[in-house]
């Protein structure tokens, strides 16, 4: 099973609850198109390394749509991605087989500052 | 000369520190060769034909002599002894070490310079004029701008992996030197009565679909432009292809939807962007202006020296420019000489170049994106001086603007991309027209080579195009005519390619037909082109139409 991190922390993935209302996109899904009434986690799959459409479909959410809910990020999924997809709003992260969630962590560090203004903001500023 | 502050500075050095733990994990087996492309590459690291190459970011194309000396050091520490001033401004060697790369880049953060997104789907480095700062018709200070953009599009979190690469051009005065016409997106600084705004272009590029940019916006007021470049970068991201790497730049999305139906899209992303946080304000713009060195100019008056020697009055006809301030002018180092590489500076040449900066200019120069060097301000009393020494140095041609100041990439002598050789072709053309005096006869005329229809020689808006094509594994060579920079069109194919031995006598004929067509010498190449059209040349290069047709059977048999 892949690793998770959540809220920055290594988790082990408790048994799905049917409290959960889990909302799955494809990076050409049109997130308007989705209804977030009592979502509690949106998955956004990265099939490829460089598919880049996922940051906007996080953006948007988080912006546009008011999500609040877990934001997940599912597929091929490195440290080396961490920190922009945080910056844009996603909480939680499927690591790819074979990457150390530990050494991970440290990721979120890479850069201590953005210069992109309004990116990397609380969740729902 | 823009100076980092404490952030700027970070980030460049915590990125050297995330790509040297990237590299790490690659050399351990821990990244797939897929991965550590995707990551190398927007560290300007590439894997050649023979060796890596890394391409160095020179922001704008901006260098004081304190960097320069830095990239001769680094050029004789870690590769051969030379590097190569690419079009896009940028600086690249040829014979890294992979394991060696992290080291590299630390060296050059230590005098505030990176390899950051020189390459890969992300936003590339941001062009501008190379006279910036001292043109007389300048609207706003392309550096400030190109400082802002430059800023803006260093990590972009929601914009780092792009279908495709992503290149910006700003021009700040009236004549267009930055070619914005031939970019994903062109920004064209106007002024409205009293408010500066921006001519914004987009889905203009070169390639294998060159296309002219078109008008998205006639006017944007300047707080708006991150806001507006991140609706446009919102839709592409989102939109543009990501199943054909050939279709993946942002000019094929705006023509498959249309200009009209892509502005509307634009627009209503940016009926929720604008006014948001990257609005910009007075007070954005002035932090950046005073990070700015300025250089100080003495009251001066322009110097008459009509009665200096020939050779000096051949070389500032050609390499020295105005400038706005009196007593002062623009000078450009050739790096075009005749049987040297385009672009190919060695690290003693760098060494001398940056102490010929300090002594006669401000200490800073500019590589222009006909890959010359440009110090910006010479004092006119200087300009022999100067002329004598860089003559000593090879740097002194007087040819800028001519037929000889060829732009080429590096072509299959370098480059894994490459269908064919591009150096020596420009050699073989320097060597035909050596005589300076039909040079300076023939007048205006850019000659771009490229060696293979990615365009980084930017063939296509070459006044003379020449494309490096294989066939059946040979070299061959198409020609077009009739591109221009700005405004920009674009080149069109003359007929059936040549093999490289061919390809001089193809100039001398196409040049021939010109001076005998042409009204006055004040009509460059290029306008006879667009008057009487490409047949003429046609047929004197392949014969009129009926010997042309032995002509084709026998190129076909070739084939």
């Amino acid at each position: 099973m892949a690793t998770l991190i959540k809220g920055r922390r290594v988790v082990s993935e408790s048994s799905p609850s049917p409290k959960d209302k889990v909302v799955r996109l494809e990076p050409g899904d049109e997130p308007s198109a989705v209804s977030l009434e009592g979502v509690t986690r949106v998955e956004i799959n990265f099939p490829k390394f460089g598919d880049g459409r996922g940051y906007s479909i996080a953006r948007l959410l988080r912006t546009r749509y008011g999500y609040r809910g877990e934001l997940r990020a599912v597929g091929h999924i490195t440290r080396d991605l961490l920190y922009f997809m945080e910056s844009c709003g996603f909480d939680a992260y499927e690591l790819r087989e074979g990457e150390n969630p530990r050494e991970a962590l440290a990721s979120f560090e890479d850069f201590s500052h953005s210069y992109q203004r309004g990116y990397r903001t609380p969740l729902g500023a | 000369m823009y100076l980092y502050d404490e952030v700027d500075q970070q980030l460049v050095d915590e990125r050297v520190r995330q790509f040297r733990g990237q590299t790490e994990r690659f050399l351990a087996g821990q990244l797939s060769e897929d991965e550590f492309r995707a990551l190398r590459l927007r560290n300007g690291l590439y894997i050649q034909r023979y060796a890596p190459m890394l391409r160095i970011a020179i922001p704008y194309g901006l260098l004081s002599s304190r960097q320069l000396r830095k990239l001769s050091e680094i050029a004789r520490k870690y590769d051969r002894g030379y590097g190569h001033f690419s079009t896009r401004q940028n600086l690249q060697l040829n014979w890294p070490k992979l394991e060696q790369v992290p080291d590299i880049l630390a060296e050059l953060a230590t005098v505030q310079m990176h390899a950051i997104q020189t390459s890969g789907n992300s936003f590339r480095n941001v062009t501008t004029d190379h006279f910036a700062g001292v043109a007389a018709d300048e609207i706003v200070d392309s550096f400030v701008w190109c400082e802002i953009l430059r800023q803006w599009s260093t990590f972009h979190p929601e914009f780092s992996y792009l279908p495709r690469k992503f290149k910006i051009a700003l021009n700040g005065a009236k004549a267009d030197r930055a070619a914005v016409g031939v970019h994903d997106i062109g920004l064209h600084a106007i002024k409205r009565g009293e408010q500066i705004g921006f001519r914004v272009l987009v889905g203009g590029g070169l390639g294998r679909t060159p296309i002219v940019g078109q008008v998205i916006r006639e006017f944007l007021p300047w707080p708006h432009l991150l806001t507006y470049l991140e609706a446009i970068l919102r839709v592409y991201n989102r939109f543009g292809r990501r199943d054909n790497i050939h279709k993946a730049r942002i000019k094929i999305l705006v023509k498959e939807r249309g200009i009209d139906k892509f502005r509307e899209e634009v627009e209503a992303e940016w009926a929720h962007l604008k006014h948001g946080p990257a609005t910009l304000t007075s007070d954005d713009i002035e932090r950046i202006e005073t990070r700015f060195t300025r250089p100080r100019y003495e009251p001066l008056r322009d110097e008459d020296l009509s009665l200096a020697e020939p050779g000096f009055l051949n070389w500032k006809k050609r390499n020295v420019h105005a400038h706005k301030v009196p007593g002062y002018a623009a000078v450009t180092l050739s790096l075009k000489k005749t049987g040297v590489p385009p672009g190919d500076v060695t690290s003693d040449q760098m060494d001398a170049i940056a102490a010929l900066a300090e002594r006669y200019s401000s200490g800073e120069l500019r590589v222009s994106h006909e890959q010359n060097l440009v110090l910006a301000d010479v004092r006119q009393r200087d300009l022999q001086a100067l002329w004598r020494e860089a003559r000593l140095l090879g740097l002194a041609t007087p040819n800028i603007g001519l037929l000889t100041n060829i732009i080429s990439c590096p072509g299959g002598d370098f480059c894994a991309l490459a269908n064919a050789k591009s150096i020596p072709v420009a050699q073989a053309i320097q060597e035909r027209f050596d005589d300076l005096d039909y040079l300076h006869e023939i007048g205006e005329l850019d000659l771009n080579i490229s060696g293979c229809m990615n365009a980084c020689g930017h063939h296509h808006v070459g006044h003379i195009g020449i494309l490096g094509v294989d066939k059946n594994g040979e070299e061959w060579y198409q020609v077009e005519i009739g591109g221009n920079q700005a405004p920009a069109s674009l080149g069109k194919v003359i007929g059936p390619s040549f093999a490289r031995a061919d390809i001089p006598d193809v100039i001398e004929r196409l040049i021939v037909c010109y001076l005998e067509n042409r009204d006055s010498e004040a009509e460059r190449f290029v306008d006879v082109v667009h008057r009487i059209g490409i047949e003429p040349f046609k047929e004197r290069v392949y014969g009129n139409p009926d010997q042309r047709a032995p002509r084709r059977e026998r190129e076909l048999a070739v084939a």
